[in-house]
């Protein structure tokens, strides 16, 4: 590991310096825009593959650490690292923007506008998955979410200004609660700081100094209360954002009406912060709160999956069907970080439990990545149907496979990755996930199998009503994939067979660092394991 | 992958054998449509190297089943030990453990690996006659691979997580090729419903797997130091399960849900029959030999855990039992002669499942490996029949064939007997093993009842056998010979279609026909393998722990009088006076309603339609409706908000805004007065300033 | 001699004509001619008071009337700029006509 090779910032910024270029660029040269874009986008993965080849997988701590003073009024510092729960979201980012905007061909107004603002969206991203301290990272979670929501307004499809305003308007919410919460941790400890908090918290102290503040103030709480407020406020900001049903009615609308390449961020990769900050920030600093509240959050988890795949079984719209299919995968990722914090086989001394948990975390981890990579290509696929047709209904299509062969048989493998199919991504994260969960929280994990069920019945029954049947005469012209297309789906497809069939180097990354956290787990756990007498 | 202790070089090259035909399915998967021949070399030779290699490991596994061991005699197959050659890798690590995955080689194996192989490759040539003309092709041949592949990778896992790979990946293989012809919507749903219906089953299989691995720790089936999963299973009969069981029993039970729903048994059975949709090689390989019968490899491969627990075992019996004889029922019925063969399918796979449940493994794997080839006969002869016939399924618009197609016709023959159990065939033998293993399972009506279902299922086996036979065979074409030439969207596809003159059936291609002929000495023969008594090899291969029954001439004596009444009643309805074209069926007077009963197919897929289907799809669209109702409060909400603001709005307008107003009033008048000064005219205000100025100076020198 | 008296004199009769130029003429060119006047007669009246100051040899009112003909320039130049501005705008440079800035 470099010291102070400052690659974490380079990283950050690289697509904001692409997208101050592309606001220099004279207004009508849109190729020139498109070009500068997809280059910075590039630059970007390039560094996260050079940031990913020195990573070193088996050290459990923060890694390409840098730190400088910022804001000194209020200790706010310049504070990056990456460690396992982060390098896979950052690779993820890094990868996934090429593709979008390869798939952004068809936007055709404000061209410049849009690539920079799909940049600072990168940027906010990159932001978020390395920031470590409350202060910045915040700023970059709403640098990535305001320009989305331009994405959205100005180049959505038909009704895309409400659902944007929707967008808004929930975001604000948690982000609003998320902000309060941190002002009074701030105030109560002085510190923005993740790692700090995270050891304070670890010892019961931060709710000592949230009540002694709150005392001050005049009020009368016990230390366990006000942590707890504090901690449904921090869930409720990221619960909207995951989202957790039943906080996940923005979701559709938003997914359905953005921009292919919107959807594709919007599901692969903002989806994620949500279930990112529950790693980075939900669960490190609220052990004792997370803990306790573990049974009813996995029942949350388990609807979550439930209705998400139940509900995706009656959408008519191609779209918004993959769009309640995110709420499906996202909850796995929120069933396998509840199962870490569940009082379940606390007071045994098993390693075994260490070890089930330690595998769903990491199966958590790894299915956000997956779901990224899958659930970008099925948006992305569909919007290169929309852009061919011009529709997105189930029923307009039919016998498209005679068309466009090799497209019926790329998305097929991407329809197989989401359902599950052992062999590609999904299965491996999922498989994960419900390994390590299934002991630790056995019914709602079993309940939670029907999601995988209802999955392979809408995946199929779009498979069947698009590609399957007799070719619709309407579309009997519809091109198959061109090479740019190809281009933009071809790295998705490889990296689905490469995680699903060789999945030890991307887990070897995340492992050390989710063995950390379980570890980090365990007094809390015991102690409510105690408690409840489990 | 390090071979755990010295075993031969095929056990620690095992992972060869199903790697070459993934490999040649993802090699053609890349190829453009007009590489025919490279695609379907490139499957042949792949399946055909896999088959050596397989043979390899069948001659290893019984040469280390003929040595002596310490202490006895040079004693064939008396050993009485149970031996694997395993090796071992790890897939990935995760906390402080790994999950290894790995291969065995056991007799199970190598009789199983085997017949796969061997069967898959006598299909893949014959799918070179048979899909000759269609334009996917090279599709096709990818799609066999990827399941040849597979299969033969579920064969040698010896790792549960592997097996379920597989086993996936074989559901997948069915799914594309029975929906290979896409542009069919029934074709299309059919091969939907198999995927869905077999994944319901999975979704137990996973759940047991599950539990299975907390359980025990691990997942491989074998390990050298004996703490493989399947080697803990009584230790495991002793903890508690679900529903009383012990938990051996409770993960046998969501293991035993997969083998339903894959090996079509009631009530996961409705899939099996629309399968028959894919093309008829197809139909072959994967729902008749080997496919369907994963479920019952699946349950012999886990017996240790069902052995753990009786209950399991007797639930498996009944399943077994029920469902061989309400497919029977069934195939008795129907018309379409790959139905008839499909629910002779479910039948017969219902014979295995009761073997097993009955305790008798080495005899539902026997049955299992025979039916795989006489089944395999079957539905390659059907295909024959069918392309022979201009595409024509219905047997009531086929007859007097055997003229045009002898050998097809004797190869049917012996593929027949050999189902309905004659005497010396393949099927004889083993079925014989099965209902002796189910007379012997235990007295009292209860623990009979399986062997005397069974013994009705012969009965009807040998009738609705024969009844095909006859009314496809015999007496004379009742198809409509003008228009068979030019019925080019028949049942199966139209790229299928051979250029054939319009009128009588003719004989299939010698690349259709000796398949038939390899798999009908197969059929005659390889029942030899399994003579009851002491020369029953394959019983002391599969399961050298248990001594083989003695012959019960009982069982042979009811078995086989009960096949030749139903060929002779069968033989009375259709063959004695051969039907004429557009004659009903015989049966439609004798049975009436319960003939419609069982034509309907006991309305199992009515039945599903109006509870599982419906349900699934009230609950889609409820949930559905509730998001949109939770949609609608968090706007309700937003508008609440925005109806408060108003009222706000008002409140500021009317009642604060006054008082200000009125201030403001007198403070405008007082600003229209001096804006009068202000006329904007710059001379003006030059005036004033001069005029003050002087003003001031005059006040100045005044003072 | 010439005593201070005069130069003020002087200098207020040149302000007084300035101030009647600037306050009745509506020619804009003419009005900003008359304010150069009033500018020169107060650097005439501040050159003078100087010159009869108690300490001469300090340069203090020279300075400043040197800064108040360079600004007078600048402004003139200001001025000028303004007024062709203006001519474009409303075709006049009548001052009594420019009323805009009304209150």
């Amino acid at each position: 590991m470099e010291e102070n090779s400052h690659i974490l910032s380079w990283l950050t910024f690289t697509p904001l310096i692409g997208a101050l270029v592309i606001a220099l660029l004279p207004k009508r040269n849109e190729f020139a825009a498109r070009g500068v874009a997809l280059f910075a986008s590039i630059i970007a993965l390039l560094e996260a593959i050079s940031l990913w080849s020195r990573f070193d997988g088996a050290y459990p701590g923060l890694q390409f650490v840098e730190q400088t003073p910022w804001i000194l009024a209020i200790h706010a510092d310049y504070f990056v690292g990456v460690d396992g729960l982060s390098i896979l979201m950052v690779l993820l980012t890094a990868m996934l923007m090429p593709v979008a905007l390869l798939a952004s061909a068809s936007i055709a107004k404000h061209v410049r506008s849009y690539y920079a603002l799909m940049l600072a969206v990168q940027t906010g991203l990159f932001g978020v998955f390395t920031a470590l301290s409350f202060f910045h990272w915040f700023i970059f979670w709403e640098a990535g979410l305001i320009p989305m929501i331009f994405i959205i307004k100005l180049w959505g499809s038909d009704g895309a200004e409400r659902a944007a305003l929707k967008f808004f308007f929930y975001t604000l919410v948690g982000s609003v609660a998320l902000l309060l919460a941190f002002q009074a941790i701030y105030l109560a400890t002085g510190t923005w700081n993740f790692i700090e908090l995270r050891d304070l918290a670890s010892g019961g102290a931060l709710a000592t100094k949230l009540a002694a503040l709150l005392k001050q103030m005049g009020m009368n709480v016990t230390p366990e209360a006000a942590g707890m407020a504090l901690f449904v406020g921090v869930f409720l900001g990221f619960a909207i954002k995951v989202p957790i049903w039943p906080f996940h009615t923005w979701l559709p609308d938003a997914y359905t009406k953005a921009p292919t390449a919107g959807s594709m961020i919007l599901t692969g990769v903002l989806s994620k912060m949500g279930v990112y900050g529950f790693l980075r920030i939900l669960l490190p600093i609220f052990p004792h709160e997370f803990a306790a509240c573990a049974t009813p959050l996995a029942w949350l988890a388990m609807l979550t999956i439930v209705l998400g795949a139940v509900a995706a079984m009656a959408q008519l719209d191609l779209k918004r069907m993959i769009a309640y299919s995110s709420v499906n995968h996202v909850g796995y990722c929120i069933l396998g970080i509840v199962a870490v914090a569940h009082a379940a086989g606390g007071t045994s001394a098993n390693v075994n439990w260490v070890n089930e948990k330690a595998a769903a975390l990491n199966g958590a981890i790894l299915q956000m990545f997956n779901h990224g990579i899958t659930a970008a290509a099925l948006f992305m696929m569909i919007g290169f149907i929309e852009e061919r047709t011009g529709r997105r209904g189930i029923e307009d299509f039919g016998g498209l496979r005679t068309v466009a062969p090799v497209f019926a048989g790329l998305f097929g493998i991407a329809a197989m990755a989401s359902i599950g199919l052992p062999g590609l991504n999904n299965f491996v994260g999922e498989f994960m996930i419900f390994k390590g969960a299934w002991p630790v929280i056995t019914p709602m994990t079993a309940l939670s199998l029907i999601g995988l069920l209802a999955t392979a019945v809408y995946l199929l029954t779009f498979i069947q009503r698009v590609f399957c049947g007799p070719l619709n005469e309407r579309w009997a012209k519809f091109p198959d994939l061109g090479t740019r297309e190809l281009l933009a789906t071809a790295p998705l497809v490889a990296l689905m067979f490469i995680v699903g069939i060789f999945p030890a180097p991307f887990i070897n990354l995340t492992n050390a660092a989710a063995m950390r956290l379980v570890e980090l787990y365990q007094p809390a756990v015991k102690a409510v394991a105690q408690l409840t007498g489990m | 992958m390090e071979p755990t202790t010295h075993i031969p070089w095929i056990a620690s090259r095992l992972w060869l054998i199903p790697l070459l035909p993934f490999l040649a399915g993802g090699v053609s998967a890349l190829l453009p449509r007009r590489y025919r021949k490279l695609s379907a070399g490139l499957a042949i030779g792949a399946i055909g190297i896999s088959t050596l290699l397989s043979f390899c490991a069948l001659a290893e596994s019984i040469l280390r089943g003929l040595q002596p061991h310490a202490g006895q005699q040079w004693s064939a197959m008396q050993t009485h030990e149970v031996w694997h050659w395993l090796t071992e890798f790890t897939w990935f690590s995760y906390g402080t453990t790994s999950l290894k995955m790995g291969f065995v080689l056991d007799p199970l194996t190598a009789a199983m690996v085997i017949m796969v192989s061997f069967v898959s490759m006598l299909i893949f040539i014959y799918s070179l006659g048979y899909m000759d003309r269609d334009k996917n092709f090279t599709r096709f041949f990818t799609f066999l691979s990827l399941f040849a592949g597979a299969m033969l990778g579920l064969v040698v896992a010896n790792n549960l997580l592997l097996f379920f790979a597989c086993w996936e990946l074989v559901g997948l293989a069915s799914y594309l090729l029975i929906g290979f012809w896409y542009h069919r919507p029934s074709a299309a749903a059919a091969a939907k419903k198999a995927f869905l219906v077999t994944k319901l089953g999975d979704i137990g299989f996973f759940a047991g797997l599950l539990w299975l691995y907390h359980a025990t720790g691990t997942l491989q089936f074998y390990t050298p130091d004996h703490t493989g999963a399947l080697e803990q299973a009584t230790a495991l009969a002793g903890l508690p399960g679900i529903m009383g069981l012990s938990l051996a029993g409770t993960i046998a039970l969501l293991i035993f849900c997969g083998a339903v729903g894959k090996s079509g048994q009631w009530p996961l059975h409705v899939w099996l029959p629309d399968a028959m949709e894919g093309p008829t090689p197809v139909s072959a390989l994967i729902h008749a030999a080997t496919m369907v019968a994963a479920g019952v490899f699946l349950v012999a491969r886990t017996y240790p855990l069902f052995q753990a627990s009786p209950q399991v075992l007797t639930l498996v019996a009944w399943i077994g039992a029920f469902t061989a004889v309400m497919a029977a029922t069934i195939a008795v019925a129907q018309n379409d002669i790959k139905r008839i063969l499909a629910y002779s399918t479910v039948s017969q796979l219902g014979y295995m499942v009761m073997g097993l449940g009955v305790g008798g493994m080495a005899a539902a794997m026997f049955h299992l490996l025979m039916h795989g080839f006489f089944k395999a006969l079957l539905f390659l002869g059907a295909g024959s029949v069918i392309h022979g016939c201009h595409n024509e399924q219905d047997v009531f618009k086929m007859g007097g064939v055997k003229k045009h197609m002898p050998l097809t016709f004797w190869t049917y023959i012996v593929g027949t007997l050999a189902l309905a159990g004659i005497f010396p065939l393949a099927g004889f033998w083993s079925k014989d093993e099965v209902l002796t293993a189910a007379f012997n399972w235990g007295s009292g009506w209860f623990h009979k009842g399986p062997f005397v279902l069974g013994c009705i299922g012969v009965f009807l086996t040998a009738f609705y056998m024969w009844r095909q036979v006859c009314l496809v065979f015999l007496g004379e074409y009742r198809g409509d010979k003008a228009k068979a030439g030019h019925k080019h969207v028949g049942h199966e596809e139209a790229e299928t279609q051979h250029e054939t003159v319009p009128g009588a059936p003719h004989e299939s291609p010698t690349v259709m026909t000796v398949p038939l002929i390899v798999l009908a000495i197969f059929s005659a023969f390889m029942g030899f393998s399994g003579l009851p008594e002491h020369a029953n090899l394959i019983h002391h291969f599969l399961n050298p722990e248990h001594a083989p029954h003695n012959v019960n001439w009982f069982v042979i004596a009811t078995a086989s009088a009960l096949a030749f009444a139903g060929l002779g009643l069968g033989h009375l309805l259709y063959g004695l006076k051969p039907l004429a074209a557009d004659e009903p069926d015989p049966l439609k007077a004798k049975l009436g309603k319960l003939r419609e009963f069982c034509r309907d197919k006991w309305y199992w897929d009515e039945i599903y339609e109006a509870t599982v289907v419906r349900f699934a799809n009230i609950a889609s669209v409820v949930v559905d409706f509730g998001d949109r109702l939770l949609d609608g409060a968090t706007v309700g909400l937003g508008l609440l908000a925005r109806g408060l603001s108003l009222i706000n709005d008002k409140f500021d307008e009317r009642a604060i805004n006054r008082c200000f107003d009125g201030g403001c009033g007198s403070v405008r008048l007082m600003g229209r007065c001096f804006a009068a000064l202000q006329d904007g005219r710059v001379q003006s205000y030059l005036r004033l300033v001069a005029v003050a100025a002087a003003l001031l100076a005059f006040w100045f020198f005044l003072k | 001699m010439t005593t201070l008296a005069h130069f003020q004199i002087l200098a207020s009769l040149l302000f007084a004509i300035g101030l009647f130029g600037a306050v009745t003429r509506r020619n804009a060119i003419i009005v900003l001619l008359s304010i150069e006047i009033m500018f020169n007669a107060a650097n005439l009246s501040l050159v003078a008071f100087w010159r009869y100051s108690p300490h001469p040899e300090q340069l203090s009112g020279v300075m400043f009337a040197i800064f108040g003909i360079a600004i007078s320039a600048a402004e003139a130049a200001v001025g000028l700029a303004l007024v062709i501005v203006i001519y474009r705008y409303y075709k006049s440079i009548q001052v009594d006509e420019m009323r805009t800035l009304k209150g």
